[in-house]
């Protein structure tokens, strides 16, 4: 006698408040027992529409906005809209400009990745080093809030140039911060990375290939877990970043097949150090100079259209504008690294458990705020 | 390849599918005919000189008098760029979907169509994917009326 033992999928909604979808994410998950059939991401909680704001202000009145969309890296959200916006118009930034945003665009990725380690340690059931993480991204925090007196959402790069110079000081404040940060990897590798439950959580989990990475638009670290050596600050270099020295970590598969959630977090960690290595190298190159220098009495870019990308914590945020030639953009549309990482959801989470999902989610460290914009 | 010589290649292999290119500006592109858009795309993807499998960016223009599909493409073995635009009309917008070729175009699609109306006849999964469901109108275009309630509630 034969039995049909499957029986009905049951349908588990995880989000939109769930501490572990890391903001208003609804997960529709089809289960059977613990094993997860279809994983349906829904999005569009935290939708502002963006894009429609930024065809009603003016060019410079798009940065606060720019912001608000990957709300923990915003130095790297204005930082592309400026770039972008100049490229447009043909501004050229003097060093100095140059130099401070790249190690304002670093340490606010060390930030970046400090959350997303310490949220990521949270989910995998591990408090402490989260508590470690925050304490060390408050210092980055204040040294932020001392120059442009936010801590959070800046406005700082401006087109053509920056809201304030940096204060007295802050090259030796930057460099002590780093004296006393870089030991602290090491602590949170031992404290978190190569712990033994942490690895066993993550490393044969949400397995991404690397033609499947790239099919699906991954980048960032979610692209270079997938062992694919590429970075746009390498490979397609704005803002002078071929002068500066570092290596592009990717996914080695040491505990497990390569793309898995174990790898694309320690690439994370290790981008961290070697974030650090360009501060030091921007802060030694740094000299003197007006970062008012290029800013334009009216942002009016001729006609025209352009896409610039720029490499954000999470991955190419790339912004094309469509410019009429009035002081509005016509279109501004972003090309947004968590959404195109969240449409690959459904299928790494196929046949995976629920608590995976958790690691999964994590793992691809989405920010609500960019995909939704 | 420079933008020039992936010009030529594609008038050479599709000749009137692609009425025009314009290499000047900041974003070379070809314009293409809505028709042959899949072959078009289908062919930057696999061709060994092309190969461009990183699909960076899709989405809507809204010109006023036509709606502009904007592809963006980029080959991370060769390292070049090149765009092309879909030009539809504004009254049912109709353009095939790519999903086939780039995965990822599934959502950017999905995006395309809740801020544009416009519609991939072969979407796999054709749904608004940023406003709720009974959303009424598409919030990018240049003519959208503002709603004064949602559900009976004022906004």
């Amino acid at each position: 006698m034969e039995v049909d033992i499957a029986g009905d999928l049951m349908t588990l909604n995880m989000g939109p408040q769930h501490p572990s979808t890391h903001g208003v994410l609804r997960l529709e998950l089809k289960t059977d027992g613990e094993v997860v059939h279809e994983a349906i991401p829904h999005i569009g909680y935290l939708h502002r529409c963006f894009e429609k704001h930024a065809e009603n202000v003016d060019y410079p009145g798009v940065i606060p906005f720019t912001d608000r969309m990957d709300y923990v890296a915003s130095m790297n959200n204005n930082l592309g809209y400026a770039l972008t916006v100049e490229k447009l118009m043909g501004i050229q930034v003097n060093n100095r400009v140059r130099c401070i945003r790249i190690i304002m665009a670093e340490l606010n990725r060390i930030a970046s990745h400090l959350l997303a380690a310490g949220t990521y340690g949270i989910d995998m059931g591990s408090y402490t080093p989260f508590l470690h993480c925050f304490r060390d991204r408050e210092k980055i925090l204040d040294l932020f809030e001392e120059t442009c007196g936010a801590r959070l959402l800046y406005n700082y790069n401006w087109v053509g140039g920056l809201m304030y110079d940096i204060p007295t000081g802050f090259e030796d404040k930057v460099v002590d911060f780093l004296d006393y940060f870089e030991p602290q990897v090491d602590n949170l590798n031992r404290l978190l990375s190569y712990n033994y439950i942490f690895i066993k959580r993550t490393a044969n989990v949400g397995i991404v290939p690397p033609d499947v990475a790239v099919s699906y638009g991954m980048t960032g670290p979610n692209l270079r877990g997938s062992g694919v050596k590429w970075d746009v600050r390498k490979d397609e270099p704005y803002l002078g970043y071929e002068e500066f020295d570092f290596d592009v970590p990717v996914g080695l598969g040491d505990h497990g097949p390569v793309g898995s959630c174990f790898d694309r977090y320690i690439v994370r960690i290790k981008e961290v150090k070697e974030s650090c290595k360009i501060v030091r190298q921007a802060v030694k190159k740094l000299t003197p100079g007006d970062v008012h220098e290029s800013l334009p009495k009216r942002v009016k870019p001729p006609a025209g259209e352009v896409y610039m990308r720029t490499e954000c914590p999470r991955g190419e945020l790339g912004y094309y504008i469509v410019s009429d030639g009035s002081l509005k953009p016509y279109r501004v549309k972003v090309k947004s690294p968590c959404f195109t990482a969240m449409s690959a959801f459904t299928e790494i989470s196929r046949g995976a458990m629920i608590s995976d999902i958790v690691a999964i989610v994590g793992s691809i460290d989405i920010v609500l705020g960019e995909i939704d914009r | 390849m420079k933008p020039e010589e992936i010009a030529a290649l594609l008038k050479e292999k599709f000749g009137a599918g692609i009425p025009e290119s314009k290499l000047d500006g900041h974003l070379p592109f070809s314009a293409v005919e809505p028709g042959s858009i899949v072959e078009v795309c289908r062919f930057l993807h696999d061709d060994p000189r092309l190969m461009m499998d990183h699909l960076e960016l899709l989405g809507g223009v809204d010109w006023k008098d036509r709606i502009e599909v904007v592809y963006i493409v980029y080959s991370m073995t060769h390292r070049h760029r090149y765009s092309l635009k879909c030009r539809l009309p504004r009254q049912e917008p109709k353009i095939h979907t790519v999903e086939s070729i780039w995965r990822v175009a599934n959502w950017h699609e999905r995006e395309a169509y809740d801020m544009f109306g416009i519609v991939f006849e072969g979407h796999s999964d054709l749904r608004r994917i940023l406003c709720p469901d009974d959303w009424v109108g598409y919030p990018l275009r240049k003519d959208y009326k503002y709603p004064t309630q949602y559900r009976d509630m004022p906004v």
